[in-house]
């Protein structure tokens, strides 16, 4: 019977979310297609990762060896194309990860199958794999078809499945294959994490947030929405552009390469809901968006949205909020 | 230190509002402002700050219509030496692998030491280009990065992970990189700049010159073929809040204030 893969995402002994969301939608996808749920998982002292994974899928491909202790796509990439040279897995799924954003493309180029990256969604409609994807930082969704091949491949975006475990063990078999690296990795070489500066503020302890994004223009108009969230007595954080031009600090940035926040109150300012930053975000007891594009993402995640220019709701907010105070005094 | 650097010109769209067009399988691209792909804006100011540094050239290449000059003016303008833009009416419909074919059937024969690619662009998204084109060159890649030290043979480059983490890897040159935005900040490029690159020759070339075939481009020579284009179903929609500023000032106050938050 032919297989679905999905590779176990890991890093310093912890499973990364992804692996059991994918092997969330790759259980569906055995089901419809008649193949069998195969994880593969490769590192240094990962036994107790490869039990895990044995509820949740039929069987579990080991490969161990102390120079694969840390991520690195050339490695994974020579043991991969031959996995699946010799077992011709109808489908592989791979993270839209970092690591897999490294891995993946260069992986399928060198098989020619047919990849399609960062997909929400996959199906199988009339023996093609058809798949959804996001363009244009996510306003637009494309319904796109693989090209026909004997093995497909295909990203997955982190959260685009929820993860839920099998309603019984699939007590999957585990299978420990030898490691095809023989000589020591010398292109390409894992030096060292490095971890985010201890930052000053720590957004993720704050009740209360504002946020701003893109929308905010230059550098000199954050200081008005910095007042603002002063007043609301709420923390001021922001989106990647936001960290990238330098107008603030990492340690404010919200989102996937950034902080997950769960604030009792987020406001966001010129914030146009790239999935990046809402994965950041999204859990906050309540969220008010002002933006000026009506169809913008983050109105999907907002509970209450404002289609207007935030150049005049932060100074009107501003006042009201003054006004309550002074009532207050 | 030779460097080529890829490009591509797109529609800004992150504060727009988007419409399909009548094929479906589009945007409608009408009054959107097209630049430099911004994660492509990175990639060109690290290629022009090593060149400062160490000497050498920097060549930018593109592929699209006539319209993709402005880019490549602007690269010319930064400090890139040479420009190529790729165009034929078979490119049409080519996805990041057809993409990656076209760029690597005019790089390979072009002297380098490194490669630099944005690590998406905005309007596709699909991160593979750089990857591909590094398995085609056979040269050693790196994705999403966010810092470059170049030693002699080497170069100690930073990526990003998730949550603020950064892998720190050494990579044997010649490499292709694909930079994450934030790597460093682009320089502001004047008028006069500009058009004193408008004299700069920009060298045009074809599927001809390529040696490619019509089969390995467009929707033929591509992994994954559009079938068609539509705005997300909305989900949850957010409650709107109409009315003017003071209004709107007003309504935003009463909800925060009724769950005892001011």
């Amino acid at each position: 019977m032919t297989e679905i893969y999905v590779l176990a995402e890991h890093r310093e002994a912890q499973m990364r979310d992804i692996t059991y969301e994918m092997l969330t939608k790759a259980r569906e996808i055995a089901g419809k297609t008649n193949t069998e749920l195969t994880a593969v998982i490769l590192g240094k002292d990962i036994r107790q990762h490869a039990q895990t994974l044995s509820e949740y899928a039929k069987k579990i491909i080991l490969v161990e060896d102390a120079k694969l202790e840390n991520f690195n796509s050339e490695a994974y990439q020579k043991i991969l194309s031959q996995l699946i040279k010799d077992h011709k897995p109808l489908l592989t799924m791979i993270g839209h990860t970092s690591y897999g954003v490294e891995l993946a493309a260069r992986l399928a180029a060198s098989l020619d199958f047919p990849l399609a990256t960062d997909c929400v969604d996959i199906n199988v409609e009339d023996d093609a794999f058809t798949v959804t994807r996001q363009m244009y930082g996510g306003k637009v969704n494309a319904k796109a078809t693989l090209r026909k091949a004997e093995s497909y491949m295909v990203t997955i975006r982190q959260a685009a499945f929820t993860a839920q475990k099998p309603p019984t063990s699939l007590s999957g078999q585990i299978i420990e294959m030898p490691s095809s690296i023989t000589e020591e990795l010398t292109t390409k070489r894992f030096i060292q994490y490095i971890l985010p500066p201890p930052g000053g503020v720590d957004i993720t302890a704050a009740e209360k947030l504002v946020g701003v994004g893109r929308g905010i223009k230059d550098a000199a108009n954050i200081p008005m929405v910095e007042e603002l969230a002063k007043s609301l007595g709420a923390v001021l954080a922001c989106s990647r552009p936001i960290v990238d031009k330098g107008w603030l600090p990492n340690d404010r940035q919200v989102g996937s390469s950034g902080k997950t926040v769960k604030p009792k109150l987020y406001i966001a300012f010129g914030i146009s809901g790239a999935f990046q930053h809402v994965l950041g975000m999204k859990n906050a007891d309540l969220i008010i968006a002002i933006n000026k594009d009506p169809n913008a993402p983050i109105f999907s995640f907002a509970d209450y949205g404002i289609i207007d220019d935030l150049f005049k709701i932060v100074p009107s907010l501003k006042n009201k909020i003054a006004e309550l105070k002074g009532q207050k005094a | 230190m030779d460097i080529v650097v890829c490009v591509k010109h797109v529609p800004e769209t992150a504060e727009a509002e988007l419409k399909i067009d009548s094929s479906g399988k589009t945007i409608d691209k009408t009054g959107l402002i097209f630049d430099i792909n911004e994660w492509d804006d990175y990639a060109l100011e690290e290629a022009v700050r090593i060149k400062e540094k160490q000497g050498g050239t920097v060549t930018a290449i593109t592929i699209g219509s006539g319209d993709s000059d402005a880019t490549l003016r602007k690269c010319l303008a930064r400090g890139a030496d040479t420009a190529i833009r790729l165009t034929d009416p078979k490119f049409e419909g080519s996805d990041g692998y057809a993409i990656a074919k076209i760029l690597h059937s005019v790089i390979k024969n072009l002297h380098y030491d490194l490669v630099l690619t944005g690590m998406q662009t905005g309007d596709d998204g699909s991160a593979m280009v750089g990857p591909i084109l590094a398995q085609m060159l056979g040269v050693t890649h790196a994705t999403m990065v966010k810092k470059i030290e170049l030693d002699s043979g080497t170069a100690k480059t930073d990526r990003e992970l998730e949550g603020g983490l950064e892998e720190q890897l050494e990579i044997k040159l010649p490499a292709l990189f694909s930079v994450q935005t934030g790597l460093n900040e682009p320089r502001y490029v004047s008028i006069m700049g500009i058009r004193k690159a408008m004299q700069k020759e920009i060298k045009v070339m074809s599927l001809a010159d390529t040696g490619l075939s019509e089969n390995d481009v467009g929707e033929a020579g591509s992994w994954i073929k559009i079938e068609k284009l539509y705005v997300p179903p909305v989900e949850k929609q957010a409650e709107f809040i109409k009315g003017s500023p003071e209004e709107v000032a007003a309504k935003i106050v009463e909800i925060v204030k009724a769950r005892g938050l001011i």
